[in-house]
């Protein structure tokens, strides 16, 4: 299917947003995510179905001020 | 220092509570943190690509220096982003701090005070200890601690503008209104002079960045910024005197030589 990830489209294989963070290699990295602008806890993540025209965030500890 | 900062749940000894952003490199970053003997330090969220490790090194960086860290929500534009990007930073810094920003204007990017009161309202409702970056309004200001804040953090000038306080007025109106709330100066601050002028009004701590991150020697300045805090501090508890417009000689003038009109 195809959504949107960190802005970009994406064609995508993964049903569920566990599945697509393994499936984008992000196994084992510290982020967060989000799922059409919803928060999506870790724990959550292998019960978050995606569909076609999703929008996904994956953000990480970054410089901020 | 004996004095203690009250922050929702932390007792600290530094006021000044420092930016992570823009500095030359890691290692200077690391070594400002340092020198500032900061005990806050503000991080972010940003995207990141599947295999790098950019963040975790950064957020290693972090903890092995030892501060508290204070999640923002920069760059968020409505009170729904800004209440996510929070959602998402509690679970990655595992804190329930969070430094509100919703931005309302480009150029000056000026808080929308109208988000910001609505997600503070959201967040504080969630458990968050929220840190409301705001103008210097007063009614605004109430609105933040009706909606849960019970820290609130005014701007100086814009964000990296380093000009100073815009409005010496408007901060310390809002210093004598709010006398019992912890207060910090966010963002605008260019130099230690500005950090120094407003915790001598009676502000709590000051947030910098960009005056420290972009300075010539980030570490020097880190370390000039602490000294300007805590002379700043200490002079608004030695209750500085009040300005006059006219001269008043500082040596007595009884017993002046050579002044014939004296009885």
């Amino acid at each position: 299917m195809r959504i949107r990830v960190n802005g970009e489209p994406c064609e995508i294989a993964a049903q569920t947003l566990e599945s697509l963070l393994t499936e984008l290699g992000y196994e084992s990295q510290i982020v967060a995510t989000a799922l059409n602008q919803d928060f999506v806890r870790a724990k959550d993540r292998n019960e978050a179905m995606l569909s076609d025209g999703d929008a996904v965030e994956i953000l990480a500890p970054k410089q901020g001020g | 220092m004996a004095e203690k900062l009250a922050l929702y749940d932390a007792t600290l000894d530094s006021r000044l509570l420092l930016g992570t952003a823009r500095y030359p490199s890691p290692a200077i970053l690391a070594q400002a943190i340092r020198a500032a003997q900061t005990q806050v330090v503000t991080v972010s969220l940003r995207r990141e690509a599947g295999g790098s490790r950019a963040g975790e090194s950064f957020w290693e960086l972090v903890r092995e220096s030892g501060a508290r860290v204070l999640p923002n929500t920069a760059g968020c534009r409505t009170a729904k982003e800004a209440v996510t990007t929070a959602q998402m930073a509690r679970e990655v810094f595992a804190t329930d701090w969070i430094k509100l920003e919703v931005i309302g204007d480009e150029d000056t990017l000026q808080p929308d005070v109208f988000g910001l009161v609505e997600a503070a309202r959201t967040l504080s409702a969630e458990g968050f200890r929220v840190f409301p970056y705001m103008t210097e309004d007063l009614v605004v200001a109430e609105k933040l601690l009706e909606a849960g804040c019970r820290v609130l953090m005014p701007w100086a000038a814009p964000i990296g503008s380093g000009r100073g306080v815009n409005n010496l007025y408007g901060l310390r109106a809002l210093r004598a209104r709010f006398h019992d709330v912890p207060l910090i100066v966010d963002a605008g601050l260019g130099a230690p002079s500005h950090a120094a002028a407003v915790m001598e009004l009676g502000y709590d701590a000051v947030l910098l960045n960009t005056a420290v991150s972009r300075a010539g020697d980030p570490v020097a300045m880190a370390r000039a910024f602490a000294l300007a805090v805590e002379a700043g501090r200490a002079a608004f508890l030695a209750k500085p005197m009040t300005p006059r417009d006219l001269a008043q000689p500082s040596t007595p003038v009884l017993g002046r030589a050579f002044d014939e009109g004296a009885a």
